[in-house]
């Protein structure tokens, strides 16, 4: 169970980024498949051939970056429909991180890695482990919830939310889609990097549905904690992330396989994503529910509006 | 301060649905100068907004603002000279940000974005002072997401995120036209205080024939993509919506008649 909470943790840093697309930039983008591979690739290369094991994971987060930037370009510049532009890359990353790794599964038996202080005091799947982790969340939340509070991160919440009347105030969105793509996949690089870490190795199968994973993590986490402020919306996305791997687990334990597990996180993805549909809800329905529509007509006779 | 010089613009050039927005249109704002806009429907009104807003780019012709050239120059790298209100009370803010949140956005208007704090103490000091003169009482909600405020409140802000962060041209695009009465005059009345104040160079597209006479410093009427009367100040106080339709009525005539005489 305690693994569970642990993967949950890693997984969170990919949620993070998911997040900052799909909530922030209102783009479904679909890098993160083959982002999450591009990271733990060049993060295990590069600890095979003696780098530091950190600076291995920083190089997996520029990567990661390097990849949201060329689907930003095909997006913005290309005139590319989002989801297809994300798509592309993500199929042209495929051949590139078998090139990268050289062949489709990459073990890191006896390297030293950024998890091997734990795992030689045996503190893996502890609650040692689980603070730490969680600690390593709560500070990628805080460098984001700091972003979006920054002129140019209200910008880029701009951009998501009315992109029309932000050009009018002076912002080129094309930077900010593209900034926002990249900081998005490079969090997802650096994800991949340690899950490769973690189980010991890197294969060019494992990002393969992580942007489903990535969009349970958010839409579960955000309707049962809700999204009022930023550090709220964000927290939610790590607990959401960690909710996602024990329901996992207990499907486990309930006798499902693991090749079952892809089924699971679609069927989890379209459940949060219908329940809001259903008006028997109420009020949680609209929190689940996605943006401005969140905004209800019952908030507002809370705050007593109308001119 | 505004310089439109021979701006023409035809729509899918070439095709049966080819239509000319714009003929050969020339208009010179000078400095503080409030002009609004009035023609039918298709006269070319809001194409005109749109070159200076930077949305649309003319077939030729150029736009000058404050004798700079900015007819190539994208919307977005214009912003720091124009401010904009659009017809839709939901178009000019972020619903999902706060009040204190959208005025930080306009008060970077134009300028280099970085990693200092959108909101800060001194800023917020700014913006409840700006937001108090709306008289709407929104300096005591500066945390509300602006999703929830009324349309009226909404364009009002709107308007104020237009105009206080220093641009030298306004354009309002039909910016009452989608509130009810009660709510279209009290805009109508801040947008008359405001460009005072501000000493902006305006240009406000209307419908209403009535607010055009009453608001700002000179008129111009608009049709089929040509500027068929221009009043100054003294012809605008002298005339009446009736004087109005008649001349639209008298023009319109005789350009009929010229085309039906060529045919």
């Amino acid at each position: 169970m305690i693994t569970a909470v642990e993967l949950g943790l890693i997984y969170a840093i990919m949620a993070l980024g998911v997040y900052l697309t799909f909530r922030i930039l209102d783009f479904p983008d679909l890098t993160v498949d083959g982002s999450f591979t591009t990271g733990a690739a060049v993060a295990s290369i590069s600890i095979i051939n003696g780098v530091n094991p950190f600076l291995a994971t920083a190089f997996a987060f520029f990567i990661g970056a390097a990849a949201g930037v060329i689907t930003g370009l095909l997006h913005t510049k290309g005139k590319i429909d989002g989801l297809l532009a994300g798509i592309l890359t993500m199929i042209a990353l495929y051949s590139i991180n078998l090139r990268i790794m050289g062949k489709a599964n990459l073990p890191l038996l006896g390297e030293t890695t950024v998890l091997t202080f734990l795992r030689e005091n045996r503190l893996l799947g502890t609650w040692v482990s689980v603070g730490l982790m969680f600690l390593g969340c709560l500070v990628a939340v805080a460098v984001i919830v700091w972003f979006l509070r920054t002129d140019v991160g209200l910008a880029m919440r701009a951009t998501g939310d009315n992109e029309e009347m932000i050009r009018s105030l002076g912002v080129n969105t094309d930077n900010q889609k593209i900034l926002g793509l990249a900081l998005s996949n490079g969090l997802v690089g650096i994800s991949g990097a340690v899950i490769a870490q973690f189980q010991g190795f890197a294969d060019i199968g494992m990002g393969i549905g992580v942007i489903l994973i990535g969009l349970a993590s958010v839409i579960v986490g955000q309707a049962i904690f809700g999204q009022k402020f930023i550090w709220i919306a964000a927290l939610a996305v790590v607990f959401g992330s960690v909710a996602y791997r024990l329901v996992i687990q207990l499907s486990l334990q309930a006798g499902l396989e693991v090749n079952d597990m892809k089924l699971i996180s679609a069927v989890l993805v379209v459940i949060a994503l219908l329940l809001p549909q259903w008006k028997g809800l109420g009020k949680f329905a609209n929190r689940i529910s996605i943006r401005s529509k969140s905004i209800t007509t019952e908030d507002k006779k809370e705050v007593g509006v109308d001119a | 301060m505004l310089e439109i010089t021979s701006l023409n613009k035809t729509f899918f050039p070439g095709t049966v649905n080819e239509r000319k927005a714009l003929r050969n249109i020339n208009l010179t704002l000078t400095d503080g100068e409030f002009v609004t806009v009035i023609g039918s429907n298709g006269a070319g009104k809001s194409t005109v907004l749109n070159m200076v807003g930077g949305k649309l780019r003319p077939d030729t012709g150029t736009v000058r603002v404050a004798g700079k050239d900015v007819t190539r120059l994208a919307d977005h790298s214009r912003a720091r000279y124009i401010g904009r209100v659009f017809q839709d009370p939901m178009a000019g803010t972020a619903p999902n940000m706060t009040i204190e949140e959208n005025m930080a956005l306009a008060l970077g208007r134009g300028t280099f974005r970085g990693l200092g704090f959108g909101v800060t103490k001194r800023k917020r000091e700014q913006f409840v002072e700006e937001l108090r003169s709306l008289e709407l009482g929104l300096e005591n909600r500066l945390k509300a997401k602006v999703g929830l405020l009324s349309g009226g409140q909404r364009q009002a802000l709107s308007l104020l995120m237009a105009t206080f962060s220093g641009p030298k041209i306004l354009l309002l695009d039909e910016h009452t036209a989608a509130l009810d009465p009660q709510r279209a005059a009290l805009v109508a009345r801040l947008t008359e205080e405001i460009v005072v104040r501000h000493q902006l160079t305006t240009l406000m597209v209307t419908h209403n024939m009535e607010q055009a006479l009453r608001l700002g410093t000179r008129l111009i009427m608009m049709h089929d993509g040509q500027v068929i009367l221009d009043l100054d100040s003294e012809q605008k106080a002298q005339m009446t919506v009736p004087g109005l339709l008649h001349e639209f009525e008298k023009i319109k005539g005789a350009q009929l008649d010229d085309r039906t005489m060529l045919q």
